[in-house]
C-alpha cells in the first residue's frame, strides 16, 4: 500500500464476523443450520438508520470492498474506485456495508467451512447457493444490523443480479437499485464459458471429487484455467490489443511452447495468483449461481412481469465493449424498468475495458454514478 | 424551493401550458433535463428524458430527471408499448433527425399525443437570406453553416402541416413565435413568413 494513507480511502478497515443461528433453507431445499458472514463496514449509520448502502459482489469479489486491512497490503480493496470519502459511493454520507456471500471462501461459510456434523470442510458438501438465496442471508444481515430499508444496494455483475432480486424480493426495504453492468439472466454462450470453467476444475486430478482439502490438494490447474478463460471474457479485443498487442517477452520468436506472447504470460501470472486466494469449490458455486439467475422464469419468460413488485428507483448503467454482459442485456433490464413506470436512469458507456470496465475509473462512468448517488444521499436524514 | 422553472424560453412556456398536470410524459431530446424537470415541479408530471450525449445525461441526472441513454430514432421501438405515455414531446429536434417522419409515428405510437416544436425554415429572414445572397441562411436559431450543421432536416409550417396530413396526424393546438419568441400579429396572420419557431400538438386520426 502507499505509504501514507489517500484522503479518498476509508483508511485501514477490520473485518468483523457475524453468526447466524437460525437456519436458512435454501432454494434448493437444503438447509443451513447455521452460518458466519464476513462484513466490512464504512461511514456512520446515521440515527434514522437510513443512510445504509449494501454492496454486492461479483463472482471473484469478497467483503473487502474498499480501503486497506494492513498497512502491508499491496492493493486497496476490489471497489475502492467507487467508495471512499467524495467518491461515488461516498464514505462521509452514507453507511456502506459490503459482505462475503455465501458459499464464498474468504471467511463466511461455504465449502472450506468445517461442516458441523464432521468437522471435515463442506467440499462438495456445500449446499448450492443462488441469488435468491445470498438475498434472504443478506436481508437477515440488514435485520441483525438494524437497518429496515436500504438507501440503496448496489452491484456489477453478478452483483447486479443480487440488486434485481432485492428489488423484487424485498422491495420495501430498497429505495434505489444500482445495476452495473448486469444482465436479467445468462445467454446460453454465457452458461457456455461458465461450464468450460467447471470442466477444467472438475477434471483436474487434484480435484478428487471436491475433497481436494481433505486430500491436502488443490486442483490448480484446472482453477488456473478457469480463471484464464474468465478473465479473457472480462476483457475486450480492444483492451487486449491495447495492453499486450503481439508483443513478445523475449523480443523474438523461440519455436517451442513456452510462453512467447506478452498476453500469455499475463494471463499465465492471473491464473497463479487467483489459485493462491480463491477456492475451487467456491468458483462452481458462483458459476452456478450465475447460470441459475432467471427471475423471469417463474413468469412465462416475461422480465416485466418478474418486476411488477419493484418499488425502487433505478440506476442501470452498461458499457459498449462488454460483450460477457452487453449493453443490449442492460436494456432488457430497463425495458423491464419502464414497463412498470419505475423512475429509471440508464447509461450507456463508451469505453474500451469490457466487463472490467465497471471496477475501473472512468470519467463519465463515475459522474454518472456520483450524480445518481448524490441524490440518494439528499433523500437521506443528515 | 425553486419552481424548477427558471430560465424556460417562450415556446417551452407555451409548451408546458399545453400539457395536463399529473400526466405521463416522454421527452425526447431531453438536453439539459429543464424542461421536464420544470414539468416535474409545475406540473406534477413523471417520465423520462431521452438523450444521447453524455453532458446531457449527466445534466438530467444532476437535476433528478429519470433520463434514459438512447438514440430516439431508435430506442422508442426498443423500450415503449404503445400509448406508454399521455404526451411524447420534442423541442427543437425534430429537424436534426435523419428519419423526422418515422420518429413522428413513433412518437404518435408511444404517445397518445405528441408536442413538437422546430425553427420555421420558411421565416422571412431565411427567405430573405437565400434569395438576396443566394447563401443557405445562418441565422440566431439556425446559427450553424450548411456543413456542419446538426440541423440536416428543416422545413417550413407549411411542411409540416403537409407531412401531419400525409401521416394521417390530427393538429389539435399550433403556435408559432416570432424571433423575439413572441406570438405577434405578424406572426398569427403569416405564421410560414413571419414565424421563427413553431410548436404542434397532433395526435393519430385513428388508433
Amino acid at each position: 500500500m502507499p505509504s501514507q494513507l489517500p484522503d479518498d480511502s476509508v483508511g485501514l478497515v477490520t473485518p468483523q464476523t457475524l453468526h447466524f443461528a437460525a437456519p436458512l433453507t435454501l432454494e434448493s431445499g437444503s438447509v443451513l443450520p447455521k452460518y458466519d458472514l464476513v462484513i466490512e463496514t464504512y461511514g456512520t449509520l446515521n440515527t434514522n438508520k437510513d443512510n445504509a448502502v449494501l454492496i454486492c459482489h461479483a463472482l471473484s469479489g469478497n467483503h473487502h470492498a474498499a480501503g486497506y486491512n494492513s498497512m502491508d497490503d499491496r492493493k486497496p480493496g476490489w471497489w475502492d474506485t467507487s467508495i471512499g470519502p467524495g467518491k461515488a459511493i461516498d464514505t462521509n454520507r452514507f453507511f456502506v456495508v459490503c459482505l462475503n456471500n455465501l458459499g464464498g471462501c474468504d471467511g463466511s461459510t461455504g465449502p472450506t467451512t468445517p461442516h458441523p456434523e464432521t468437522g471435515k470442510p463442506y467440499g462438495p458438501d456445500f449446499p448450492i447457493v443462488t441469488v435468491k438465496d445470498w438475498v434472504e442471508s443478506q436481508a437477515r444481515l440488514a435485520d441483525h444490523l438494524g437497518i429496515q430499508q436500504w438507501a440503496a444496494v448496489v452491484g456489477g455483475s453478478l452483483g447486479g443480479m443480487q440488486v434485481l432480486q432485492w428489488s423484487i424480493a424485498h422491495p420495501d426495504r430498497i429505495r434505489n437499485a444500482v445495476v452495473i453492468a448486469a444482465a436479467p439472466r445468462l445467454t446460453a454462450q454465457n452458461i457456455a464459458f461458465n461450464e468450460v470453467a467447471r470442466q477444467a476444475i472438475t477434471n483436474d486430478p487434484n480435484f478428487h471429487g471436491g475433497r481436494y482439502l481433505e486430500q491436502g490438494a488443490v486442483p490448480e490447474h484446472g482453477l488456473r484455467l478457469a480463471r484464464m478463460l474468465g478473465h479473457i471474457t472480462y476483457l475486450s479485443d480492444e483492451s487486449m490489443g491495447a495492453k499486450f498487442g503481439r508483443e513478445l517477452r523475449e523480443g523474438k520468436l523461440q519455436f517451442n511452447y513456452d510462453i512467447e506472447f506478452q498476453v500469455e504470460s499475463y494471463l499465465r501470472y492471473q491464473g497463479a495468483s487467483f489459485v493462491g486466494r480463491f477456492d475451487a469449490n467456491t468458483y462452481l458455486l458462483m458459476t452456478k449461481a450465475l447460470d441459475y439467475f432467471d427471475p423471469a422464469r417463474e413468469h412465462g419468460d416475461d422480465l416485466s412481469a418478474a418486476m411488477r413488485t419493484a418499488k425502487a428507483k433505478f440506476f442501470v448503467a452498461s458499457f459498449s465493449s462488454d460483450w460477457r454482459f452487453s449493453p443490449s442485456r442492460s436494456r432488457e433490464i430497463v425495458r423491464a424498468l419502464l414497463d412498470n413506470d419505475l423512475e429509471t436512469s440508464y447509461v450507456e458507456i463508451e469505453s474500451p475495458h469490457g466487463h472490467d470496465a465497471f471496477l475501473m475509473p472512468g470519467t463519465y462512468y463515475q459522474s454518472a454514478f456520483q450524480n445518481y448517488m448524490q441524490r440518494v444521499a439528499q433523500e437521506c436524514a443528515a | 424551493m425553486s419552481s424548477g422553472c427558471d430560465d424556460m424560453r417562450a415556446d417551452q412556456q407555451i409548451l408546458i401550458d399545453w400539457i395536463k398536470p399529473g400526466s405521463r410524459v416522454l421527452d425526447l431530446g431531453c438536453g439539459d433535463g429543464a424542461l421536464l424537470h420544470c414539468l416535474m415541479q409545475q406540473k406534477d408530471v413523471s417520465g423520462y428524458g431521452i438523450d444521447y450525449e453524455d453532458e446531457r445525461i449527466l445534466a438530467s441526472m444532476a437535476r433528478g430527471v429519470p433520463v434514459i441513454q438512447a438514440d430516439i430514432e431508435r430506442g422508442l421501438s426498443e423500450y415503449f408499448d404503445d400509448d406508454s405515455f399521455d404526451y411524447v414531446i420534442m423541442s427543437q429536434t425534430l429537424q436534426a433527425l435523419s428519419r423526422p417522419d418515422q420518429t413522428l409515428l413513433e412518437m404518435v405510437r408511444v404517445g397518445r399525443q405528441a408536442i413538437v416544436t422546430f425553427p420555421n425554415f420558411g421565416n422571412l429572414d431565411n427567405r430573405a437570406q437565400l434569395l438576396f445572397k443566394g447563401q443557405m441562411p445562418v441565422t440566431e436559431s439556425l446559427p450553424n453553416e450548411w456543413y456542419n450543421t446538426p440541423n440536416i432536416h428543416l422545413c417550413t409550417v407549411r411542411d409540416f402541416e403537409k407531412l401531419c396530413r400525409k401521416l394521417g396526424l390530427r393538429v389539435l393546438e399550433s403556435a408559432v413565435l416570432n424571433e423575439r419568441l413572441h406570438r405577434n400579429l405578424a406572426s398569427r396572420l403569416a405564421p410560414n413568413l413571419f414565424g421563427e419557431v413553431a410548436l404542434f400538438r397532433v395526435e393519430r386520426l385513428t388508433r
